[in-house]
């Protein structure tokens, strides 16, 4: 496009689509709300002004009748897109069971992204079309917040603790990336692009990207250099819980809480061990909060995962 | 001449010390209309410096660190030191006495007080301009402002949390001076609305500015002693600040529009000689304004992590929040029916107040939409949509109120023509500001953004092309204004034949406003019933 100027973004998925339907009929019925009131001022301006001679007796006071009607209608009619928008916003919150998750972490100023294969990259997040893509967000250090504007979409990114966002792009193509949240002084560089690839693409492209392995067998290096296995081990002499097949299950906490063992359970325990401490065991495992950084949490929590579904 | 008549307000004394140290209620507001002036420009110059450098996508004028400094400042001393205290500071200070025929606030001294605290903040803002500045935007968001900032973000904090405690000094005034010093007669069902909307607004500057200084206190706690508490790294949680900040932001977006309403209120009557449409309906609207204005914190974090059920009830609680405000437009329009209406400047401001503010709540509720939310939050639409609401009404709502009461006020008549044409200038500039920021939101432009991608440029130079008009608009009442108060014709009591008590009083009133002790007889806007007349 040559012109520096558009009208009207592009949108690369259903969802995008509709939100564009959604914004369109209720600007209708905005105007439809608004434009009565200007039109009737004007031509009360005009009418009744001043040194005009016009019968201007018998002026009503007031009627209860007339202004129950004009705070009902209104109201009832915008509560047609309140139920229209929220089925659409929570459609957002339930990605299928089957998407493709891919790890993002962000940080002052730059994206990070992982995907199950081992592809990582930087500032660029590829997806293949067609497909529902899951995904799993972190910060490094302020709040962040990505945005895909041609998908009409963005969620906030927080430290210390995972946010997601699904979606499934069916046009190809090259789109903006952008963080959304006031992040300090490089705020306005931290933008990338999203490239949406056809499905048979985005596996060649993550074939030749990953060339050391997938998430998983990064997480599993990282668990020997960094003494896991020490004490996670079976045949560890320090008493600490093993690993395999925890991920997804129950984990009944010291202080008689029980909660599930999923991704967000598993980075914490990794950077604040001593805040659920699994029932049966003692507090001894040290932080690794200064140690690991957020990618190689990620790593980690991936590796755990796949212990549950191979050794098991 | 008579040598018996008192002199009125503004001859009572000449020395710099009858200024610093006066209890009067209207010394005090010009005080704070001096205040408020001197912030609004600085605010202004903030602006300026924005939309200069977003005139070209790259970032030429200002460094990343300069841009940010510069919009943070632009936030804070728009919102704290200037609308704020715009409207009741000023001319809810001078003119709730004289609207209920009292001969001041209730707490007069605490009144002046209210005054030296704010300018107290006010300056301390500008030494935190000249020692680094603060680049935290006026939301000071943690992790951010707490932990990774530079810049002088304590004293900045401490600046706000001062300025917190004149709000609640001024709130407990007029709740006070409302309840208790109303004249014989003037009941609660004849108080003019302008003094409802601010008893309502008086209300949450007491209810919500506590939780303002709590939150601030514990930003700079973790910031300085590194107490845990909004860094997950500390153990604590962002999103608590972000309740926490919300919950008091958005009642104080009401601080500032309901006031402004109260002014509208007032000035549509005048303008028409006709009694307000449903009396009733626009005062309560104004207290259930007050009253829902404290359930919709959340629909600032519908991308934040909050739970989707929380945003679900707070998107419906922002749709009913909407309903009285549009009660209060509905009955303004039916109050122009059959009224005989004066197209003066302070109608004309009250007509651009009316069109921008049905502009920005009409675009409120699409933001309160879950789904349009997720796309246009944090962006420029969002920019587009509370500088309709704070700018295109509480600021035009501002320059109604000083050109409708400016002749009570200085006794001076302000040259008409020239008021309209500031009108005009400031509703057109406005539009051609921040219309085109609703495009550049819907396209995906993010607020806060010094550098961005080419295809923004065109609506960005559109918008700044505007702010250069509503910047002639606002300058432009500062001349025939200043002008007048030398040269204008004098006014007499009441040059607009309103009703209310304010106009019965000389202009400029008296130090203690009424001669003789008001009565009231009639209701609010009783203006004569018409007959047939030219």
């Amino acid at each position: 496009m040559s012109l520096p100027i558009t009208l009207w973004p592009t949108a690369a998925s259903a969802h995008a689509r509709h939100i564009d339907w959604l914004i369109g009929a209720f600007g209708v019925l905005v105007w439809l709300l608004a434009l009565p009131v200007f039109l009737v001022s004007l031509y009360f301006m005009i009418r009744y002004r001043r040194g005009r001679a016009i019968d201007r007796q018998h002026a009503p006071r007031g009627s209860v009748l007339i202004e129950t009607s004009w705070a009902a209608i209104p109201f009832l009619l915008v509560l047609v897109f309140y139920v229209w928008s929220t089925t659409l916003f929570f459609n957002l919150q339930s990605p299928p069971q089957d998407a493709l998750t891919i790890n993002v972490v962000a940080k002052q100023w730059m994206w990070k992204a992982q995907h199950p294969g081992g592809a990582a990259e930087i500032d660029a997040l590829h997806v293949p079309a067609h497909t529902p893509v899951k995904l799993v967000m972190t910060s490094q250090d302020v709040i962040h917040s990505l945005y895909l504007p041609a998908l009409r979409i963005k969620k906030d990114v927080l430290p210390g603790r995972y946010t997601m966002l699904w979606f499934q792009a069916d046009r190809l193509g090259s789109y903006a990336l952008r963080c959304a949240e006031f992040c300090g002084t490089d705020h306005s560089a931290m933008t990338g692009k999203l490239v949406v690839m056809s499905p048979g693409d985005y596996a060649k492209w993550q074939q030749q990207a990953s060339l050391d392995g997938s998430l998983a067998a990064k997480g599993a290096v990282l668990f020997r250099k960094f003494g896991c296995s020490g004490c996670h081990s079976s045949g560890s002499s320090v008493h600490a819980p093993p690993l395999a097949g925890l991920y997804g299950s129950p984990v009944p906490l010291a202080d008689g809480r029980m909660v599930s063992a999923d991704d967000q359970y598993i980075h914490d325990s990794i950077l604040q061990p001593n805040r659920d401490v699994a029932a049966g065991y003692a507090p001894i495992m040290p932080t690794f909060d200064n140690v690991l950084d957020e990618t190689q949490v990620t790593q980690l929590v991936a590796y755990v995962k796949s212990i549950g579904r191979e050794e098991q | 001449m008579n040598r018996a008549a008192p002199p009125n307000y503004l001859e009572a004394g000449y020395t710099l010390k009858s200024w610093l140290l006066t209890t009067d209620h209207k010394r005090i507001a010009v005080l704070y209309l001096l205040g408020i002036s001197f912030f609004f420009a600085v605010g202004a110059i903030a602006a300026a410096l924005i939309r200069l450098d977003l005139v070209t996508p790259a970032p030429d004028l200002l460094t990343n660190e300069g841009y940010n400094r510069a919009f943070s400042l632009h936030g804070i001393v728009m919102v704290w030191f200037f609308l704020i205290p715009s409207i009741p500071n000023t001319f809810g200070n001078f003119l709730i006495p004289l609207m209920i025929g009292a001969r001041d606030l209730a707490f007069p001294r605490l009144n002046l007080a209210s005054w030296y605290i704010y300018m107290t903040g006010g300056l301390l803002t500008l030494f935190v301009v000249v020692t680094g500045g603060v680049d935290t935007g006026w939301t000071f968001y943690t992790p951010l402002s707490s932990i990774y900032a530079n810049g002088n973000v304590v004293a900045a904090l401490t600046a706000v949390l001062i300025s917190g405690f004149s709000s609640i000094l001024t709130g407990i005034n007029f709740i006070a001076t409302i309840h208790k010093l109303r004249a014989p007669g003037m009941t609660w069902g004849r108080l003019p609305l302008f003094v409802w909307s601010h008893y309502a607004t008086s209300l949450i500057l007491v209810l919500a500015t506590p939780v303002l200084a709590i939150t601030l206190l514990l930003v700079a706690a973790e910031r300085v002693l590194g107490l845990g508490i909004f860094d997950p790294r500390l153990g604590g949680d962002p999103i608590l600040f972000q309740h926490l900040f919300w919950f008091y932001s958005h009642p104080a977006v009401y601080i500032m529009i309901l006031p402004a309403i109260g002014v509208v209120s007032e000035l549509v009557t005048a303008s028409a000689h006709k009694r307000i449409f449903g009396y009733w309906f626009v005062a309560y609207a104004s207290l259930a304004i007050a009253a829902i204005g404290f359930l919709v914190w959340g629909h600032h974090m519908f991308v934040a992590g909050q739970s989707i059920y929380a945003s679900a009830a707070f998107s419906f609680l922002s749709i009913a929040v909407a309903v009285p405000s549009a009660i209060k437009v509905y009955n303004w329009t039916a109050t122009l029916y059959k009224g005989s209406i004066s197209w003066d400047a302070p109608m004309l401001f009250a007509c651009g107040f009316i069109g921008l503010f049905v502009a920005g709540g009409l675009t409120g509720l699409m933001l309160a939409m879950l789904a349009i939310d997720v796309h246009v939050t944090d962006t420029y639409f969002v920019v587009a949509h509370f500088h309709y609401i704070m700018v295109g009404g509480a600021v035009t709502a501002f320059f109604g109120a000083l050109h409708f009461w400016w002749p009570k006020i200085t006794g001076r008549l302000y040259p008409e023509a020239w008021g309209r044409v500031a009108a005009l200038l400031i509703f057109v500039g406005f539009n051609l500001t921040f219309f085109p920021q609703f495009m550049l939101g819907y396209q995906g432009m993010p607020r806060r953004y010094h550098v961005y991608p080419e295809s923004f440029q065109v609506l960005n130079v559109l918008s700044s092309a505007g702010a250069s008009i509503l910047g002639a608009g606002y300058l432009l009442p500062l001349g025939y204004l200043l002008w007048s108060l030398f040269k204008g014709a004098r006014a007499g009591p009441n040059p607009r034949e309103a009703v209310g008590l304010e106009w019965t009083t000389s202009s400029p009133p008296p130090p203690h406003n009424f001669t003789t002790q008001p009565i009231v007889t009639h209701e609010a806007y009783d203006y004569p019933p018409p007959g047939n007349e030219g």
